[in-house]
């Protein structure tokens, strides 16, 4: 149900203020018309008080039902009908009050037409007035339900979008534990833990929409050491930091799978050696981090290995509505993955 | 038996390596980091037995069969799932998902000493592999002694003789055992159309499409090149540039 107009106090006092200046206005009117101050006292407070309650009938009645079609001719057909019962009940209750007064009588019955129109255009008011405050009260509503809906949308996709740790990462590590069991047993032992930690990471990452660089830092570490396990000599990391990165925020999480997308594309594409180089520096006053892999410019890397970064795009276009802060860049022998996260405060 | 291992993970080629070790019979002639090795070491020693990867450097697993002349045994190991039909299809003794323990292991070997036949994917497997998309956006040929990686977009037609397909690029023609069905089905639908029995033409190409005779069709390319249109293929044509 909208809240009703006449629950705000600020109306409450205008309404109340507007009748009293109407009244005193028909009560200068009368007098100038000649009537003494008694009938025209009387007169205008009953004419008046009916009529603010007239209002308040129109005003609640709309509250409850507004029409939808015909909505100004509703307006229009009501007005007239409250004016025509306002009139028959001023007339009974001033005729009860002022029934002896013959040359008052005259007067009220003379200005029967007059009457009739100024309470007319007073509800007509009213009534357009409560049609266009509950319309826009329902819109509002109806937009606050929209709004929310496609909020929960957007999260829901961001943390699917988050969690997409590859499955294959986590098999193929098992693998390696797998082997290293019989072979280096303690070895196999420390990889469990730096697994273990790795999950612990993501799962508590996965509450969470913004890390700080340090912390993402961490969490790449505890995967790039993973890695190093599997792919022993061939894969060699270079990690450079600006020192006033470390505290700037980013989206949880986006870093792992660019460094995911890169060592995969860079172990993949060349044989032997591939060094991986991730740098941040701050760049007017955004955060920027580039991911730099080996690449060979005559091969192809085979599709549907995931190799795509439509994630992490998707990622940034939902929480910065933004659709250029992933850049992709290919030179010679290497390809370069640049995110840029602006830093809203 | 020979066998070698490819895998571009050392650990996981220990693994193999200790799980070997219950089969005397099984002698280890090489271990291969990537698909370029395996080539070499596969056409050098003739194995009976190969442990293959498919996620490798350079090549996938299956690429590098592809290469291959005299196929020796295949037992898959890899932590994809979705490749599981095309192992079957290319006729591996069995397909291994990592981390398999010693008991799935033995079954494969089971399978690969007595030489049964295939047992069919399971139903589990064939649903994931439903899923996955066996597009190609690249073809590995052999260029001399050398492997070349084409990708698709650098195709301009491919030609049908026999059981091979001559694949036509900028960079020069190539032959592959394959037939023009498997391209039909691998390339993508929306770049490459089979105008003709022998014929695949890259559509990016097509410059002008002339009559040839009665009631037949010639397809001119940006390079020059005439080539025959069958009557299916001219409807598929039509139907491919909205005409």
């Amino acid at each position: 149900m909208a809240t009703s107009s006449l629950s705000d106090l600020k109306f409450k006092v205008a309404f109340a203020i507007w009748w009293l200046i109407w009244s005193v206005l028909q009560l200068m009117v009368l007098l100038d018309f000649g009537l003494k101050p008694y009938p025209a006292f009387v007169d205008s407070i009953v004419s008046n008080s009916l009529l603010a309650a007239t209002c308040l009938v129109i005003s609640n009645n709309m509250r409850y039902y507004l029409p939808r079609q015909e909505k100004y001719w509703y307006v229009l057909l009501v007005s007239l009908g409250l004016s025509a019962a306002w009139l028959v009940m001023v007339r009974v209750a001033l005729w009860t009050l002022l029934g002896a007064d013959t040359e008052y009588m005259a007067l009220l019955l003379r200005s029967t037409s007059l009457r009739y129109g100024v309470a007319f255009l007073m509800v007509a008011c009213m009534a357009m007035m409560s049609l266009l405050w509950y319309t826009q009260q329902e819109q509002k509503e109806t937009d606050d339900r929209k709004m929310e809906a496609e909020r929960i949308v957007k999260d829901a996709e961001l943390f699917k979008l988050r969690q997409q740790l590859q499955p294959h990462f986590l098999f193929n590590s098992l693998n390696s534990i797998s082997a290293l069991t019989v072979i280096q047993p303690e070895k196999a032992r420390h990889m469990i833990q730096q697994l273990s930690d790795f999950l612990r990471s993501s799962i508590r990452n996965d509450q969470l929409l913004w890390s700080t660089l340090s912390e993402e830092l961490t969490y790449l570490q505890l995967y790039l050491d993973i890695e190093q396990v599997r792919f022993g000599y061939r894969l060699k990391t270079e990690i450079t930091i600006a020192d006033d990165t470390l505290t700037m925020k980013l989206p949880s999480m986006l870093l792992q799978p660019i460094v995911e997308n890169a060592i995969k594309f860079g172990l993949y594409d060349t044989v032997g050696e591939v060094i991986i180089t991730i740098q941040a520096r701050s760049e007017k006053g955004m955060l920027r981090v580039s991911i730099q892999n080996p690449f060979d410019t005559e091969t192809l890397p085979p599709a549907g290995t995931g190799f795509g970064l439509s994630a992490i795009q998707r990622r940034l276009y939902l929480t910065f509505a933004r659709n250029d802060l992933l850049q992709t860049r290919h030179e010679e022998n290497h390809f370069t993955t640049t995110v840029t996260i602006p830093q809203i405060v | 038996m020979k066998t070698i291992i490819i895998d571009d993970e050392p650990l996981a080629r220990s693994l193999v390596r200790e799980y070997l070790k219950p089969y005397p019979n099984i002698e280890i002639i090489q271990e291969c980091n990537d698909g370029f090795e395996g080539i070499k070491a596969i056409q050098q020693h003739e194995p009976d037995l190969i442990f293959l990867d498919i996620q490798m450097p350079k090549i996938t697993g299956f690429e590098m069969l592809e290469l291959v002349d005299k196929l020796p045994q295949v037992i898959f190991t890899t932590a994809f799932e979705e490749y599981a039909i095309k192992a079957f299809e290319t006729h591996a003794v069995d397909y291994l998902l990592k981390p398999f323990s010693q008991e799935r292991f033995d079954k494969a070997m089971q399978k690969a000493i007595t030489q049964t036949k295939v047992l069919p994917p399971t139903a589990s497997i064939l649903e994931t592999a439903a899923h996955s998309p066996v597009q190609t956006n690249r073809i590995v040929v052999k260029d001399g002694g050398k492997i070349k990686i084409i990708p698709t977009a650098n195709i301009r037609y491919m030609e049908g003789a026999d059981d091979y397909v001559k694949i036509y690029t900028e960079q020069g023609a190539f032959l592959k055992k394959k037939t023009m069905a498997y391209f039909e089905e691998v390339l993508n639908p929306q770049a490459f159309l089979r105008i003709h029995r022998s014929y695949i033409i890259n559509i990016q190409l097509i410059t002008r499409i002339d009559p040839y005779e009665k009631e037949s069709h010639v397809v001119v390319l940006t390079t020059g090149e005439k080539l025959p249109v069958s009557k299916a293929g001219y409807a598929k044509l039509k139907a491919a540039l909205g005409i």
